[in-house]
């Protein structure tokens, strides 16, 4: 045989061997559950956590974690058994800073420590690059966050999200804004893979329903200045400004907006719909709209009791995203529970039959990973609340649809360029 | 035309706080060829002190303009000493050192202070407390607030207080010729420690201003506020010609005003190529020009021994 036709043969094998993995869920077992405590009927499992916890984002990193921190602290406390033995829950926190490069140096520590899964990350644009890592480590990974729609659709089958992405969340803020009487609109997005993928998605959504685009402005995650891009949306004059991004670029924008002038609506993600939003705000808030996936707290069954439980242990209010990393948490260990073992390679295919009962909504995984269903609240902030305006969406069959339709909308797949730092 | 107005009066506020911060840079340099990467995070410091101090006077009762100047007074003494304590700690036991030594320990001192900021004041946002009316004004179709007209003003001021200090005084006489010849300045009489521990509380005592502005302008304060702003500072330092006065102020005006164009109008020049999310590509192409055609900065002077 030629050298060249065996190297040819090699990697075609190669390549179907790879793909044969991908489908079989054949992952290597990263993590036999911690073998020196397995013998003495008490399981150490592992779970990592990753969001930010320093820089800009630190305030939604830290209300993330706490949402774990519960998860854990109520699972330890259950003294829930998993394969016959008494399992010891423990979270292994890491700093990601929000930032792409950090975050696969992170996940490849917490993959090194051979935890049992993965929490997080909180940001599309870290957790994306990150999940690569878990896969190949066959580390199962529960995002509780993470909205961008690529985030499930690499062909990952250890990546599950329990909130609703945003193909779905930029459809209905699409759909929304024509609701709201609005003609024209402006898109400004922070260049991450969360608020570019959702500005898109908008955007795509805002000119189906026969919206006109006429302004595309960009910032960056970081930024508190934004009188010169405002200006020149001024100058078109449009009805509506989206901004796809956080709290903390979201909140003076609409400060900004209001000292140049400039009288159009804002409209926004679950990135600004945040208490913190309408404290950077302030007057301007008022009346603004902004997004967040999934139903409510006050209109779950199990809403107002987590917000008490988190208030009483914390001493603070849910920033934005902790009930759902909560979830995450639980749906985890359900999940492990039913596997009857720790074991990544062991629970993950009990991870993706989930139909778990959680704070949020009723998890149940497509099969992408993405959560069936995902419904989408609209609010509008009034006195310096959040006042829910009405939930669109939401049917189970959408949800799957939309995924099929778009099976490679892949707007951000480039990690968001994250300044230097 | 409005439109380029308003991004005229947007460049020029932005210039001006970079402007004020490029000041305690180019001094710093100017006197021992020292970059002070920590002098960022003294201006977050005075950020963040003020809203303290101003947020619980107002708390308690007092006048917004008396909690005001309280916050303005205690700022500005503690960035003072901490600039002073800089300088003592960080910087005098490496004057001797090479050059990258002291580089080196200005990074190390700008983390130790935003992690200390972070663990005193916490990872939140804090929001600056309403010292200065809120008046907007509206001119020819160009909206500006009154605290955007404070900014420009006081930095005006406060670069023509400083040019007279280090040219009409006996101390500014001493910082220029510890900055020509510190070995030499000494043989004169002049105590070049005391020389360069003044520069640095003048610095900071700017830099406590600066944040106030900052502060009082996006009413939004930030543990890593200063990394961002010290940075742009810089870059307007050594646009302007580092060691300069008044190329700091030129240099702070311009990338403000190169800031605001270039996110204003690029999008629309290269026809929708590049959009304003380069608009510091814009910034620094034009640093990159000057640059190539007066290494020493716009208003620098040609100083060999130094860089």
């Amino acid at each position: 045989m030629q050298p060249k036709i065996s190297a040819l043969a090699l990697s075609v094998v190669a390549a179907f061997t790879l793909s044969a993995c991908g489908q079989k869920e054949e992952v290597k077992p990263a993590a036999a559950p911690a073998p020196g405590a397995a013998q003495k009927s008490e399981t150490l499992i592992r779970i990592g956590h990753v969001a930010p916890m320093t820089g800009p984002q630190a305030h939604l990193g830290k209300d993330n974690e706490n949402g774990a921190r519960l998860a854990i602290e109520e699972l330890n406390a259950l003294g829930l058994e998993i394969g016959g033995a008494k399992a010891r829950f423990e979270l292994l926190g890491e700093d990601d800073q929000a930032d792409p490069k950090q975050g696969t140096t992170v996940a490849q520590k917490l993959v090194d420590a051979k935890v049992n899964g993965v929490i997080g990350h909180l940001n599309s644009g870290t957790t994306i690059p990150a999940s690569k890592l878990y896969f190949d480590a066959g580390i199962p990974q529960v995002s509780g966050s993470a909205t961008n729609p690529t985030y499930t659709r690499q062909g990952f089958k250890t990546a599950f999200r329990v909130m609703a992405n945003d193909v779905q969340q930029g459809k209905v803020l699409g759909e929304f804004a024509v609701k709201q009487g609005a003609r024209s609109v402006a898109v400004v997005d922070d260049r991450t893979a969360y608020g570019q993928g959702l500005a898109d998605e908008f955007r795509k959504a805002a000119e189906a329903a026969g919206l006109k685009v006429v302004a595309s402005e960009y910032t960056n995650d970081k930024a508190t200045d934004f009188k010169a891009i405002l200006t020149k949306i001024k100058s078109k004059a449009p009805d509506l400004i989206f901004f796809g991004g956080m709290d903390a670029q979201g909140g003076p924008m609409v400060k900004q907006m209001a000292e140049l002038g400039i009288k159009a609506r804002f409209l926004g993600g679950d990135g600004v719909c945040t208490p913190e939003f309408m404290k950077l705000g302030g007057e301007a808030a008022e009346g603004q709209y902004c997004s967040l996936p999934g139903q409510p707290l006050e209109k779950l069954a199990k809403g107002p009791e987590f917000k008490d439980k988190f208030a009483k242990k914390f001493n603070t209010g849910i920033q934005l995203y902790a009930p759902y990393v909560y979830d995450a948490v639980m749906v985890m260990a359900d999940a492990m529970k039913r596997a009857g073992s720790a074991d990544p390679a062991k629970y993950l295919p009990e991870l993706g039959k989930t139909r778990y009962d959680g704070v949020t909504a009723l998890v149940e995984f497509d099969e992408f990973g993405d959560l069936k269903g995902g419904a989408i609240s609209l609010y509008q902030y009034k006195g310096g609340k959040l006042e829910y305006v009405e939930t669109l969406g939401g049917a189970a069959a959408p949800a799957t649809e939309a995924a099929k339709a778009e099976t490679a909308p892949a707007p951000a797949v480039t990690p968001a360029p994250a300044d230097k730092k | 035309m409005d439109i380029f107005l308003q991004q005229i009066v947007n460049g020029l506020v932005q210039g001006s706080i970079y402007a004020l911060v490029a000041l305690g840079y180019t001094m710093v340099y100017g006197i021992m060829g020292l970059i002070n990467f920590a002098h960022g995070e003294v201006v977050m410091i005075g950020t963040l002190t003020a809203i303290t101090v101003a947020g619980s006077l107002l708390a308690a009762g007092m006048p917004p303009a008396l909690a005001g100047l309280a916050a303005l007074i205690v700022a500005t003494l503690l960035c003072m000493a901490l600039g002073w304590g800089l300088e003592r700690i960080a910087y005098r036991p490496l004057r001797n050192a090479p050059r990258l030594t002291p580089l080196i320990t200005a990074i190390g001192m700008s983390i130790i202070l935003q992690n200390l900021a972070m663990i005193l004041w916490g990872r939140n946002y804090q929001t600056f407390p309403p010292l200065f009316p809120k008046v907007n004004f509206e001119l020819a179709g160009v909206h500006f607030t009154a605290v955007q007209v404070i900014i420009v003003l006081l930095s005006a001021a406060t670069m023509l207080s400083l040019t007279l200090l280090v040219y009409r005084t006996k101390l500014g006489m001493a910082m220029r010729a510890t900055a020509q010849n510190p070995a030499v300045a000494g043989l004169m009489g002049v105590n070049s420690n005391r020389v360069i521990s003044a520069a640095f509380v003048i610095g900071s005592a700017l830099a406590a201003l600066a944040g106030i502005m900052v502060g009082a302008y996006y009413e939004i304060a930030h543990y890593q506020m200063g990394f961002m702003l010290g940075l742009k500072a810089f870059t307007a330092a050594v646009l302007g010609g580092i060691g300069n006065l008044l190329g700091a102020m030129a240099g702070g005006i311009l990338l403000g005003l190169i800031e605001a164009l270039g996110a204003g109008y690029i999008g629309d020049l290269t026809g929708g190529f590049l959009g304003s999310h380069y608009q510091d590509i814009f910034a620094f192409m034009v640093l990159i020009v000057v640059l190539m055609f007066r290494p020493s900065g716009l208003f620098g002077e040609k100083t060999g021994d130094r860089a």
